[in-house]
């Protein structure tokens, strides 16, 4: 029978189907952050577990994290006493770190597809939503809660319900100045905040297909914002030059056969998704929401449309939305000052992001009204920007490059945009007060972002 | 923890907004604690208390009418970051319920492994809930797992809803599936002998 890309790689992974209820899914690779998974360890020594496969399991921690100073203590003492948590964690249950001052520290979903820990066929779990970043390589690869964190580390397995299977296309060529966030935040505008919920779904299409692998990352990172249960793209030669010689990668004899297999886990060509949806690449223009959820977005020259829909509580939901960003139905966005800009986050803070970026702002100064915070995803990407000189040309254009974490994606460290200010943020979610209490958050592309940085106001980047 | 569900009947707290984000659930300055204790002081923080820490008179949890151990929520609820602290804030706080038209899929799962019961109705029937809840916020709900039924008491209207075989079985005898997972370790064995080449 023909199959999906998902159904060959959640097929051969099912240990087991639980009589009436979910799958028992082996999981080949677990990545483990300081937030949610404290806890986890916690039931494990009540219960007297040890960790089943610990080779399995990689630990960073990112989300509380300081940007400067990472080599004093912590400050916050509830931050400090998280991180610290998971380094005693680390070592009792003899699981590899990667901890603060490591040189491969970072946020855990840059980290794991740098170092080849991430690799095409797994299945990838993390308590964290933006786990769906790894499905760009041809993984299986979803968020999880903390009890679930606890059955991987236990058993390397968990319980889930085999989800729907949805592939997207995206025909043709993208426009110049179009990002992989822009082409994720117009999807995610079309399908609504919950349109993908209770789906698995392939990427496919020309305009994916000739995505960079961290172009293909922003745009898998983003399938939980729809609220699809996971994002993917098939394995093909970008994925394999991207993966080859990554230091846990396979070697030799054992990369040929693992390329051989790889290659034939693309979706057979008359597998059957039980939804599909086709849209145009030339559709798509630089994006930026207006709203408190990723689905609530527009074209960054369109004015802010009204409630489409005839229920009350929908209407309601839409104004209060809408009400906290102070903004209303009819209203253009461009030229509105911006006070705060965010590039970062394991949506935008690789390196193709910061070239992006500097490369539009040089020969530019960022606007004195703004500021401005440019945060890599990791030190390696922090040592390539440097490479590549382009920490020069983002100083000489009057910005500063901060440490690797996740920052004022989710302003768990003291990167927090204040009550009221109006944040251009290349992170995932919009949500309120996700950057700060009363903080005001607008996502965009790095481009976008770019462009209000050096302007100080909401701005096409086409018009600069 | 309190964890096996039956039949409960009780009033509810109506929270009509849709598209409520594990971040308004339980936002992430409070997740730094790593005990699963304690949550429920902070659930919706940001909509229940003002930037000084005073109550909102206005916010659902703070109208002294709505008691009970039932929420009921707009459509798409726990959307979102998949912090299991949200639910954890749910149950810590008191509900054993949810409904709502629509869950978010890791929060939904967040809930049952937490002995939170997510009850999916239909947009017609959470929608004649928010009217009774409404129109007397005694109104009562009965929510019956063994037989898979929610009864709006106001109006006697009455719904099935689905949940899967194996997670009705937990809730009903309060067991979660880490036993389940260490009963099968021989499987696992035997599944990772035959199938890990990479």
């Amino acid at each position: 029978m023909a199959r999906t890309l998902f159904d060959k790689i959640w097929d051969s992974h099912a240990v087991n189907t639980v009589e009436g209820g979910p799958t028992q899914l082996y999981i080949d690779r677990h990545y483990c952050h300081e937030v949610t998974s404290p806890q986890a360890f916690d039931e494990l020594r009540k219960r007297g577990l040890k960790v089943f496969r610990p080779e399995r399991t990689f630990c960073s921690p990112d989300h509380n994290i300081p940007t400067l100073n990472q080599d004093k203590p912590i400050s916050d003492p509830v931050s400090r006493h998280q991180v610290e948590t998971l380094t005693r964690n680390a070592s009792e249950f003899g699981l590899e770190l990667f901890g603060l001052g490591h040189p491969k520290n970072g946020i855990i979903h840059v980290i794991g597809p740098e170092n080849g820990l991430t690799l095409p066929g797994y299945t990838i779990v993390c308590g964290d939503s933006h786990t769906s970043t790894h499905g760009a390589f041809g993984a299986v690869a979803f968020g999880i809660g903390t009890s679930e964190v606890e059955m991987v580390l236990a058993s390397q397995c968990i319980l889930q319900p085999k989800p729907k299977t949805m592939r997207i296309n995206v025909e043709g060529k993208l426009r110049p100045v179009v990002t992989a966030k822009d082409v994720a935040l117009y999807i995610i505008s079309k399908m609504t905040t919950g349109g993908a919920t209770g789906y698995f779904v392939e990427y496919a299409g020309e305009a994916i297909r000739n995505m960079s692998m961290e172009e293909r990352m922003t745009v898998c990172n983003l399938s939980i914002e729809m609220g699809a249960r996971g994002g993917m793209i098939a394995p093909d030669e970008t994925t394999f030059e991207y993966v080859k010689g990554r230091e846990y990668a396979p070697k030799g004899d054992a990369w040929d056969k693992a390329v051989e297999y790889w290659r034939s886990l693309a979706s057979d060509d008359d597998a059957v998704f039980d939804k599909e949806v086709t849209f145009d690449a030339a559709d798509i223009e630089p994006r930026i929401t207006f709203g408190t959820n990723p689905g609530m977005g527009m074209s960054v020259t369109d004015t802010i449309p009204p409630y489409q829909g005839d229920d009350e509580t929908g209407r309601a939901s839409y104004m209060k939305s809408l009400d906290y960003m102070r903004f209303a139905p009819g209203e253009k966005l461009e030229g509105t000052p911006v006070d705060y800009v965010f590039l970062g986050s394991c949506t935008n803070g690789r390196v193709e992001d910061f070239r992006a970026f500097a490369r539009f702002v040089e020969g530019h100064h960022k606007s004195p009204g703004v500021t401005a915070w440019l945060v890599p995803g990791s030190w390696s990407v922090l040592s390539q920007i440097k490479e590549e000189g382009l920490d020069r040309i983002l100083a000489d254009a009057g910005f500063e490059l901060r440490q690797p974490g996740c920052s004022a994606c989710l302003a768990m460290n003291d990167d927090k945009v204040p009550a009221g200010k109006l944040c251009i943020s290349t992170s995932n979610r919009n949500f309120e007060g996700r950057q700060g209490p009363g903080a005001r958050t607008i996502l965009a592309g790095p481009l976008v972002a770019a462009a209000a940085a050096i302007t100080g106001k909401i701005t096409d980047p086409r018009k600069i | 923890m309190d964890k096996k569900i039956t039949v409960i009947t009780s009033c509810a707290v109506p929270l009509p907004v849709e598209n409520i984000d594990t971040d308004q659930i339980i936002p992430a300055r409070f997740l730094k604690a790593t005990s699963r204790e304690g949550f429920g002081d902070n659930l919706f923080r940001d909509w229940r208390y003002d930037s000084e820490g005073n109550p909102v008179k206005e916010f659902t949890l703070n109208n002294p009418a709505y008691s009970g151990c039932i929420l009921v929520a707009g459509k798409n609820f726990g959307c979102g970051s998949s912090r299991e602290h949200a639910a954890w804030a749910i149950h810590d706080y008191g509900f054993r319920v949810v409904v709502s038209s629509f869950f978010a899929d890791i929060h939904k799962n967040n809930e049952l492994n937490n002995f939170v019961l997510p009850v999916v109705v239909s947009e017609q029937f959470l929608s004649e809930l928010f009217e009774s809840i409404h129109g007397n916020p005694e109104t009562q709900i009965k929510v019956d797992l063994p037989a898979q039924t929610i009864t709006n008491l106001a109006t006697g209207k009455s719904e099935s809803f689905d949940i899967n075989p194996y997670k009705k079985h937990c809730l009903l005898n309060g067991i979660d599936d880490i036993e389940y997972l260490l009963s099968k370790k021989d499987e696992i064995e035997q599944w990772e002998s035959n199938s890990i080449t990479y």
